[in-house]
């Protein structure tokens, strides 16, 4: 075949691929601008005096950026002390997580016991129940212990998962039966093999799930609504977000800007174990 | 180091029975082969030694010691996997240590017996490297080295090899024999690759459906098979085996009659009083003449140093003849005669399979 029939198919071939690349990276970047937009209305408005959101149309751009609006936040909305709040009953709530999750998925994956099944798939229909379903009960129930409006309170009713649970036992079920029997007769028991094999080993899994229990609990809002008091001892940053809207109805950009401050730590979380979340969503797809 | 003791040993899984009433003695710095076919056992029999599965009933006992109840932990002994099992996120020195951190050895004591067992397996050069960054052999060598390093009182090993190519097997084969002579450690070797077997082992236990048929030194193995079934599993090709009868002649002498043709009974087999017997001869055992049983040549197969012919009896049987001669001019579907040298002749029961005993 002469030479000009073979490079037209091939270089047809190379422009083709590289269209489609030029086509995916323009769908992604539209997708990025649709869901940064709103992120970026928000800062540019908490940088903007509040007559000038009001013009139309709004500016894009803050021109005279007012960075008072930040520091008017922190100190107007006690922002401080519901950040710290949060980041404690963060703490204890993935802590917790991990901690259940972790001992709970290790038992469903490695030990045998009595009624193993049905006590998964129990674990597993918790996931079905929406948590306002049981948000009464467990509001009485706190109360009743004595735990309104205090982390106890806040913290306790997220301490195991049903996700997590069943997260750690796919991650240790990927690990080999000999690695255990190996471990066992280099003499490490159950609890030495957990924590020298089975969760080094698990680490891309525990990782994502403790980001997934920080995105939740960081983003709670209905249950420290209705577990704490007006006190603000235990308050976390979501309602007092809430409460400096109420007390700023003509200061958007206020109540902006705390809201920008609230979303710090979870940027600097994702930011930090992005590499890990994604491994551990799609550890186990593929096998 | 110890001896190993099955009196008895059975184990079932549920109405699988993998062992079956096990007997057998492995002596103090032996290394003996288990080899059977797939599913016969073996591994069922190995992990029992190692605590990693219950025994159903009968007596397990290393040294004095009925270990039965006891924790793998609590037996000392060390296990080379068919995985390898070594674990991913250690590295080299990490996963031969491992075994002697539990043990609480002092780590310059650790690290010089690290050194000691790595250097044994040439593999002092990558203790720096995980697991995955090695070849198939390296890993293969790691876990030999971290059983070695505890100076346990058993190895067990499981097809060990099996994962290796050709040349790497047959190396690694004369490390693992070189090492075991050295330390005189008790090891249960289990194998279903009979050339292993035959190289490696002081004794060889074949086992088939759970049970042993028989445990001898390779050469007793080979040379007075127990079984119809040992005759034909050792050896490749195996033994040649032939339903025969047996008969008087005229003159009162005894004869085997197999394939249409007649033979002399052999020497040192006691006659059976039905007649019917299982005819045994190793491929090398037979040759070709001007008489013998009458046979077509279906396959021949030039290895280079010797030539396997197999051929298929009058009655549709068939039989492999092993050729010295390189140049064997013979081709399929010649008609040949296949004489068999009478004093290589094994003789076993038609119906148990049971080598025939002494006598005329
Ligand atoms: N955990 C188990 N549950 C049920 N049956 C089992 C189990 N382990 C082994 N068996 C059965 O026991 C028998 C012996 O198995 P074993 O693994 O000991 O064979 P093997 O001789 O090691 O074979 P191979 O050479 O293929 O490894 C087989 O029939 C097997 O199916
Ligand atoms: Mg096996």
């Amino acid at each position: 075949m002469p030479p000009t029939d073979l490079k037209t198919p091939a270089t047809t071939r190379k422009s083709h691929r590289r269209s489609r690349l030029i086509l995916r990276y323009v769908l992604l970047t539209l997708g990025a601008v649709i869901v940064l937009f709103p992120v970026y209305v928000a800062i540019v408005n908490s940088l903007l005096e509040p007559s000038q959101i009001a013009h139309q149309p709004p500016p894009l751009f803050p021109l005279h950026p007012q960075w008072n609006s930040y520091s008017r936040a922190w100190s107007q909305g006690s922002l401080g002390i519901y950040l710290r709040n949060s980041a404690i009953q963060t703490a204890l709530i993935v802590t917790g997580q991990v901690a259940t999750s972790v001992l709970a998925g290790f038992a469903f994956a490695f030990l045998a016991f009595p009624f193993k099944r049905t006590l998964f798939i129990t674990f597993l229909a918790t996931l079905m129940i929406p948590f306002e379903v049981t948000v009464t009960t467990n509001l009485s129930t706190i109360t009743s212990l004595g735990w309104f409006n205090s982390y106890a309170g806040l913290a306790v009713p997220f301490l195991a998962t049903g996700f997590g649970t069943f997260l750690m036992r796919q991650a240790f079920l990927q690990i080999p039966r000999d690695l255990r029997e190996a471990a066992e007769l280099d003499g490490y028991g159950r609890l030495a093999f957990l924590w020298r094999v089975a969760i080094p080993l698990a680490r891309p899994a525990i990782a994502a799930l403790a980001v997934f229990s920080f995105l939740s609990s960081w983003n709670q809002y209905l249950w420290p609504l209705l577990a704490t008091g007006n006190d603000n001892s235990v308050r976390t940053v979501q309602i007092g977000l809430k409460q400096l809207l109420n007390t700023q109805l003509d200061q958007i950009n206020v109540s902006l800007a705390g809201t920008v401050i609230a979303v710090v730590p979870l940027i600097v979380l994702l930011v930090i174990f992005q590499k890990q979340l994604v491994r551990g969503l799609t550890a186990g797809a593929v096998k | 180091m110890a001896s190993v003791t099955f009196s008895g040993v059975t184990k079932r899984f549920d109405d699988v029975v993998a062992v079956n009433a096990l007997d057998l003695e492995v002596a103090d710095g032996e290394l003996l082969v288990l080899l059977g076919p797939s599913g016969c056992g073996k591994t069922t029999a190995l992990r029992m030694v190692a605590g990693l599965e219950e025994v159903t009933d009968g007596d397990l006992a290393i040294g004095d010691l009925r270990v039965n109840d006891l924790a793998p932990k609590d037996r000392d002994v060390a296990m080379v996997f068919q995985s390898y099992a070594l674990y991913p996120h250690m590295t080299v020195q990490r996963n031969i240590e491992f075994p002697l951190k539990r043990q609480g050895v002092a780590a310059a004591e650790r690290s010089s017996r690290v050194l000691e067992a790595a250097t044994t397996l040439g593999l002092d050069e990558l203790l720096e490297r995980k697991p995955g960054q090695l070849s198939g052999g390296q890993r293969q060598r790691v876990a030999l080295a971290r059983a070695i390093v505890r100076a346990p009182r058993v190895f067990l090993m499981d097809e060990p090899l099996s994962n290796l190519d050709a040349t790497l097997r047959v190396q690694t084969r004369s490390d693992i024999v070189a090492i075991q002579r050295r330390l005189g450690t008790t090891t249960i070797y289990v194998t279903h690759d009979q050339v292993e077997a035959m190289t490696m082992g002081h004794r060889i236990a074949v086992m088939r459906n759970g049970a042993l048929e028989q445990v001898a030194s390779p050469t007793d193995l080979y040379d007075r098979p127990a079984t119809a079934f040992v005759a034909s599993f050792l050896g490749s090709p195996g033994m040649n085996l032939l339903a025969a009868t047996g008969f008087t002649g005229h003159d009162g002498t005894p004869g085997l009659r197999a394939a249409g043709a007649e033979l002399p009974w052999p020497d040192g087999f006691s006659r059976q009083p039905s007649g019917d017997v299982t005819l045994g001869f190793r491929p090398e055992a037979a040759s070709l003449g001007s008489e013998g049983l009458d046979a077509r040549i279906i396959l021949v197969e030039r290895l280079g140093a010797e030539t396997h012919l197999i051929c298929s009896l009058a009655d549709g049987e068939r039989v492999v003849v092993r050729q010295r001669d390189r140049q064997s001019s013979h081709q399929i579907s010649d008609h040949v005669r296949i004489r068999i040298d009478t004093d290589q002749i094994h003789l076993f029961d038609a119906e148990s399979g049971l080598r025939l005993g002494e006598g005329t």
